[in-house]
């Protein structure tokens, strides 16, 4: 049974979403308005959303001072591969740890909990070290595999809780009308699981698109350099900051997750609709 | 071994040696000829352009030695360095500030350069300078760039009030300095001054090297201690009283960095900004049309107008197996016509005595006599060679300033955390 809202109540919702809206969209806005001022109205005491004398002028400076487009070419292969390989290596984990529920199944969740607690400066030098033994410094695929590492315990702990809502009737029903384990799997849990593997993707996709300190300390040369770390190319000392073209280059840096979303909005929500309820 | 268990370890086996493959050996040499990495932190437009082009100059005349410029950035430049030292992948020429050199030099990751370096550039460069490079007598860095804290003042403003306008020659005393900015204000909403102290431990420090401040003092056993007498409080009390006693100062600005007091500072609330001599490059780019700034010398004190810099230094790593290509780069660089490229694209005062003649910077344009005027006066900054200074700053200091200027406690508090609790700290580094 559902119970109505009164008119009211559904009005005030309505005005604490958009209100809840209009904060979450504020940076991003600014972000864009900032964008197209032109240096003299960056200092204005006065600033104004809408920029009086727009400019591409700071679009131009980033490009020309820059590598915008190889880094996000870096950042897009780095992200992709990473959220690929983590789904792939954490979907048949997942599904091991939600279905057997044995004790080491049980401290290998406590440690995936623990291990998200890890700040980055206490890994950053043995992973270095590892991954210069490996010949992985200043490569792509080094950083890929910190990323995969990096993103797995938060991507198998996503997916365990999907799995776990998945019906294990369905599972005995496949199995009962002659279906192999594989068929079961395949056929009838992995398109029930979808849903929360696109979720898991995309968390991880984030997660290394935004990173910046491993891709700061492992990539050396500038054609290999992600985009968080040549955004910080326009930043000086001391705070200071080049904030026209750094607006402009940040907008650019937001595109491709916003995109993403757009994109696959609908298969998320109904991927954390079904991570959130356990049957 | 099953059929399934062989794939995956083929697949396994495919997948190291397509990331070995994929990676980069990096041994700074091929065909017998020497690269070395420049990692440079230059940022503003005119500045990156500097560098980039000394490089290739470098190239084109040095066959045998290239050199590869890779854009570092100040964001982390610490962390990013000390991991690359540990892993043995540091780059061979090192841009950095020299108060971020000492844990490297401890540590034994910088080169000595004493013996590297051609008689032309050690003289170049002032003593004093050299100093803020210097650990147990070895020279881990060349210091090429700084800047003086300055006033940036409207200057319309000054002029319509009739106050004395300093010079280098005649500058303001601190307390001169507070009377102005009492005149200056009108207490209902327009301050004589507004002093971003987000930031508020070096600023001190280093202003406090006019009236005599040290802080940080070395005992006969060579240990460092902290001891706030008189010479200390003047500075800070002066800014204390600013915002607390006399209404001149604003207290909303010192929670902020530099650009973020520009807009009030080009909107007429303040009459003055104490900000680096850099500042000026955003200055001139983002005042509004018509806006007339100048550059005022901080105030003086018992020691003239000394005050502390760390400047910007070029180092070169232990590790690189060619330590005298790189000191021979580092002389090619801060040959005084480049040193004079790299200042102006940075905005800031060149360390080179040869330098600093240039006439492209004793120029009135956008006050660049007043900085070069300035430059006989710059110091090491007091702290930058002790070690605990940064657990110090971050703990202790940077909290007990921000609550003494905000008026939260008085001096006797701020001595007594800035000195027991700090010679606590130090005393941890220095058993």
């Amino acid at each position: 049974m559902t119970r109505r809202t009164s008119g009211p109540a559904r009005a005030g919702q309505y005005l604490a979403l958009l209100a809840y809206l209009v904060f979450l969209a504020f940076p991003f806005l600014w972000l864009i308005s900032t964008s197209f001022k032109p240096a003299r109205e960056l200092g204005s005491l006065h600033p104004t959303w809408i920029p009086k004398d727009p400019t591409l002028a700071n679009y131009r400076q980033a490009f020309d001072e820059q590598p915008l487009l190889e880094a996000a070419g870096n950042s897009l292969i780095a992200a992709l591969s990473a959220s690929l390989v983590a789904v792939v290596i954490a979907t048949p984990m997942a599904y091991v740890m939600a279905r057997h529920r044995t004790l080491l199944a049980r401290a290998a969740t406590g440690w995936v909990v623990v291990s998200q607690a890890f700040p980055f400066v206490l890994v950053i030098i043995p992973l270095f070290l590892v991954l210069k033994n490996l010949h992985l410094i200043n490569s792509l695929p080094g950083l890929i595999m910190v990323y995969v590492v990096w993103a797995l315990p938060f991507a198998l702990w996503m997916l365990v809780g999907y799995v776990r809502a998945v019906p294990t009737e369905l599972e005995e029903a496949a199995a009962v009308d002659g279906a192999s384990k594989l068929r079961t799997l395949v056929s009838v849990t992995a398109p029930l699981l979808a849903p929360g593997i696109v979720a898991t993707a995309l968390f991880a996709f984030i997660t290394a698109w935004n990173e910046f300190f491993f891709a700061l300390v492992l990539l050396k040369t500038p054609e290999k350099q992600t985009l968080p770390v040549v955004l910080t190319h326009f930043l000086g000392a001391e705070g200071a900051a080049d904030l026209g073209p750094l607006a402009a280059a940040a907008f650019l840096a937001t595109l491709p997750s916003l995109v993403l979303f757009a994109i696959i909005q609908k298969r998320i929500t109904g991927g954390m609709l079904a991570g959130a309820v356990k049957s | 071994m099953g059929v399934r268990a062989r794939a995956s370890g083929a697949v396994a086996a495919a997948l190291v040696l397509l990331l070995a493959g994929c990676s980069d050996d990096g041994d700074g040499e091929s065909d017998g000829r020497i690269t070395l990495r420049f990692q440079s932190l230059a940022w503003q437009q005119e500045s990156v352009e500097a560098n980039k082009e000394l490089v290739k100059k470098w190239n084109a005349t040095h066959p045998d030695v290239k050199v590869e410029y890779v854009q570092g950035s100040w964001t982390s430049i610490h962390d990013q360095l000390l991991t690359s030292f540990e892993g043995g992948e540091a780059p061979d020429i090192i841009h950095d500030a020299s108060d971020d050199l000492a844990d490297f030099a401890y540590g034994g990751y910088l080169a000595d350069l004493g013996d590297l370096l051609p008689e032309r550039l050690k003289s170049d460069i002032p003593e004093a300078s050299w100093d803020t490079a210097t650990f147990g007598g070895k020279v881990y860095g060349v210091p090429f760039l700084q800047e003086p804290r300055v006033l940036i003042a409207n200057a319309t403003w000054l002029k319509k009030s009739g106050v004395r306008i300093p010079t280098p020659e005649k500058p303001w005393s601190w307390s001169e300095f507070r009377s102005v900015t009492k005149e200056l204000g009108d207490g209902d909403g327009k301050f004589g001054v507004a002093w971003p102290l987000k930031d508020p431990v070096s600023a001190t420090l280093n202003l406090s090297l006019s009236t005599g401040g040290q802080l940080f003092h070395r005992r006969a056993d060579g240990k460092a201690e902290i001891r706030f007498e008189a010479a200390d409080e003047v500075m800070p009390r002066t800014v204390h009283d600013q915002v607390n006693i006399d209404g001149s100062a604003s207290g909303s600005t010192l929670g902020m960095g530099g650009s973020d007091t520009l807009p009030g500072f080009f909107g007429g609330k303040y009459a003055m900004v104490p900000l680096g001599f850099s500042y000026r490059q955003q200055i001139s780019q983002q005042a509004p049309k018509g806006f007339d700034w100048r550059v005022l010398p901080a105030p003086a004190g018992a020691d003239g107008l000394a005050q502390g810099v760390s400047p910007q230094t070029l180092s070169v790593a232990e590790d690189s197996p060619h330590k005298k290509e790189a000191a021979a780069f580092i002389d090619f660089f801060l040959r005084p016509a480049n040193m004079v490229r790299l200042a102006r694209g940075d905005w800031m005062l060149p360390t080179g005595k040869a330098a600093l003649k240039d006439p492209a910077l004793r120029t009135k344009k956008d006050d660049w006599a007043t900085g070069t005027a300035l430059a006989g006066q710059l110091r090491p900054a007091p702290a930058q060679s002790v070690r605990g200074y940064p657990e110090w700053k971050d703990k202790i200091a940077t909290p007990a300033l921000q609550e003494y200027y905000s008026g939260a406690i008085g001096l006797d508090e701020l001595r007594e955390r800035l000195v027991k609790d700090g010679n606590l700290v130090l005393k941890r580094y220095q058993r």
